[in-house]
């Protein structure tokens, strides 16, 4: 039997080329396609920064039913624990990206962050950023890095400006503060700014003393006792959650109560800080990112956290949190894509102005970063939080001078 | 600065560096008698921390009431683990029990983070937040409590030990591991006696230190380190020396943090561990061997 070989067709050579075209192109489609979003979530759910990571994990939690409701498309949520450590999580969101994450959310401290924003930008994989102010994270030129979130400048800027409208509120205001702030990437970044930003809003204080202390610190009496010698009016703080209640008690033990409590960092809103002192927890004012109870998504916001967490009260943990999420879900919507250039494309593109914190709105500038997210003022009240300022957001007025420790005792 | 801030701040540190002493104290024995060096120190300290806040968060039992009962407890866990498991490395290598111990450290760390989860807990005592006032100087309730605690537990340790056959016995073991052989004592017995008595210190000083600080599984492993540093400041094996260099850290730490900078507290208790390793090697009050 003769063996005769066969040349193809041209006819069948284009189907074929047709259908090597059409399997190559198949991960494309297929991505486009595809169906929730697959986002990276990373908090420090463990280690000295849990107690914040675990509350803005609860701003996860409520967004699959409020997305559902605005028509926005599914996310799936991959956590992350950061460890409270750089390295953990630099290492767990390069093990979210090889676990398939298409985008990453997080990472709430500012040193992690940046490590974090590495890793993504390095993997060309979008990075929205929920909590983190040191300002060089969006100075270092990335395209895949965007934060919906003030800088250190911006929280500075916004806090003293928010402070003289309560001065100018109340009658009074302190002539000396002692500063103390955490030694971490973020407090130290904040007390550089505060060199560099006080002078230009010609605050009615001097700064009587500078105090810097460990964040994992689990004493702080000496902090204290150091601050109570320097005789300020009031105290200017940049703190964490745990240190924030240990300034508190050594406060009630050594029996100081300054005039005021000026904390431009979390902690002192924080309902595990208002859980735990009780009375205590009264009076602090934060001047920090908030969110515009007057705004309709606020209302959403605070009724599904209300449905959900009974007692605990909407912070700025669950806000920025939710409206990282929110960036996400809005441009995947928009891009049609899981294709991380898509995503990223789409977020430097973002215009929401149905939204929770205060300002304008989200809208990312050319390096990422979001410029129209403003501050407010906050005080303590009876277990609850209030808006004093801006104006435009207020619900209540301040209460001014603190109230003694030692009559709540 | 004024006299009485000094004053103050001297007093806690004092305070402080007691409670520091007595969890020191533990490893002290334990390394003294048993020659291992027990690198899970701190995480056994954070089981005891747990025990008082689990029993004061349900059944309202004060932390100084159950120091005794937890003291207990932790003397059964460190009998039972040299008993069953650390005896048969005491002639091992010592990386073997170093790895050994270490490795207990993390499966301590880990069961109370599944068990506990990562939040900071506290015990609110009625005198959490109670001061007493002498003239200018202000003095911490609690921390004067647990340092007042953590004398008496150290006296009727050090009694335990000079005064009564066993503490004897304990010491004959340390002094001559052959002699004591010899002689027919069970050593094994004794060295398991050892541990749970060091564990028991460390449960009385973790006790105590709920009313100072809050506990999270990770304090564990810093403890350990404080304590190490503390019986190497003092001298392996010494129990005086442990209590010494735990006051002489506590007060060191609160001074540097008043007269420099807060934040560097913790480099001038290694600052003075340098000292000591570069001009005292054997401790402030150890002594050297052959």
């Amino acid at each position: 039997m003769a063996y005769i070989r066969t040349l193809p067709s041209r006819r069948r050579l284009l189907a074929g080329a047709a259908a090597i075209v059409t399997t190559a192109a198949a991960p494309v489609v297929l991505r486009a396609q595809s169906g929730p979003l697959k986002v990276g979530v990373l908090l420090p759910r463990s280690g000295f920064e849990a107690g914040i990571g675990q509350d803005c994990q609860r701003g996860v939690e409520l967004a699959p039913a409020i997305f559902k409701s605005m028509g926005l498309p599914e996310l799936s949520i991959m956590n992350g624990d950061t460890e409270s450590n750089v390295e953990a999580a630099r290492t767990r969101a390069e093990n979210l990206i090889n676990d398939g994450a298409q985008l990453l959310v997080g990472a709430f401290d500012s040193g992690q962050t940046t490590a974090v924003a590495q890793v993504a930008e390095q993997k060309g994989i979008p990075l929205v950023i929920n909590i983190a102010a040191a300002p060089q994270i969006t100075e270092q030129g990335y395209k895949f890095v965007f934060r919906n979130f003030p800088t250190a400048a911006m929280i500075l800027g916004d806090a003293f400006a928010n402070q003289k409208e309560v001065f100018a509120t109340v009658g009074a205001a302190p002539k000396t503060v002692v500063f103390m702030h955490v030694n971490d990437t973020f407090g130290t970044a904040m007390a550089k700014g505060i060199g560099a930003v006080m002078p230009k809003f010609n605050m009615p204080y001097t700064i009587a003393q500078e105090i810097a202390y460990d964040p994992a610190a689990r004493d702080l009496s000496v902090e204290v006792a150091k601050a109570k010698a320097s005789n300020a009016d009031a105290l200017l703080v940049v703190s964490r959650l745990n240190d924030a209640m240990l300034l508190t008690r050594e406060m009630v033990k050594q029996r100081w109560t300054p005039k005021a409590i000026l904390s431009m960092g979390p902690g002192w809103y924080e309902d595990q800080y208002l859980k735990t002192l009780g009375k205590l927890s009264d009076g602090p004012l934060s001047f920090v990112p908030w969110y515009d109870p007057n705004k309709k998504l606020s209302k959403v916001l605070e009724a599904a956290l209300a449905k959900k967490y009974p007692g605990i009260n909407l912070n700025t943990n669950h806000v920025f949190t939710f409206e990282a999420l929110l960036v996400a879900a809005d441009a995947y919507k928009r891009a049609g894509s899981t294709d991380p250039k898509a995503l990223a494309d789409a977020i430097r593109t973002t215009n929401i102005t149905d939204n929770v914190s205060i300002g304008a709105g989200i809208q990312f500038d050319a390096k990422g970063q979001n410029d129209k997210v403003k501050d407010g003022a906050v005080q303590n009240r009876g277990g609850k939080l209030v808006v004093l300022a801006p104006q435009a957001a207020a619900d209540a007025k301040p209460e001014w001078p603190m109230k003694p420790y030692q009559d709540r005792v | 600065m004024p006299f009485d801030v000094f004053l103050n701040v001297a007093v806690a540190g004092v305070l402080t560096g007691l409670v520091y002493g007595l969890m020191a104290l533990g490893l002290s024995v334990i390394f003294g008698v048993v020659r291992v060096v027990n690198f899970a120190h701190g995480e056994m300290m954070t089981i005891a921390m747990y025990l008082a806040v689990v029993l004061f968060s349900s059944f309202h039992l004060d932390p100084l009431v159950m120091l005794v009962p937890i003291a207990a407890v932790l003397f059964a866990f460190g009998y039972v683990l040299q008993a069953g498991l650390i005896n048969r490395f005491v002639t091992r290598p010592e990386h073997s029990q170093f790895l050994l111990l270490v490795a207990l450290g993390i499966i301590i760390v880990n069961t109370l983070l599944i068990v506990f989860g990562p939040d900071a807990r506290t015990v609110q005592t009625s005198y959490a937040y109670d001061s007493f006032q002498l003239g200018p100087l202000i003095v911490d309730a609690t921390k004067l409590y647990a340092g007042a605690a953590a004398l008496i537990v150290a006296a009727l340790l050090f009694a335990f030990f000079r005064f009564t056959l066993i503490g004897k016995a304990v010491r004959a073991c340390a002094d001559n591991y052959t002699g004591a052989l010899v002689i027919g004592l069970n050593v094994g017995r004794l060295y398991a006696l050892t541990f749970g008595l060091g564990a028991a210190c460390v449960g009385a000083a973790g006790t105590m230190m709920t009313l100072i600080i809050d506990v999270t599984p990770s304090v564990g492993p810093t403890y350990t380190l404080l304590a190490f540093i503390i019986v190497v400041t003092g001298g392996l094996g010494s129990m005086p020396g442990a209590l010494i260099a735990g006051v002489l850290i506590g007060l060191t730490e609160a001074l540097a943090g008043l007269l420099f900078t807060p934040s560097a507290k913790s480099m001038f208790a290694f600052g003075i561990l340098v000292l000591v390793l570069l001009f005292r090697p054997q401790g402030i009050l150890g002594t050297r061997r052959s």
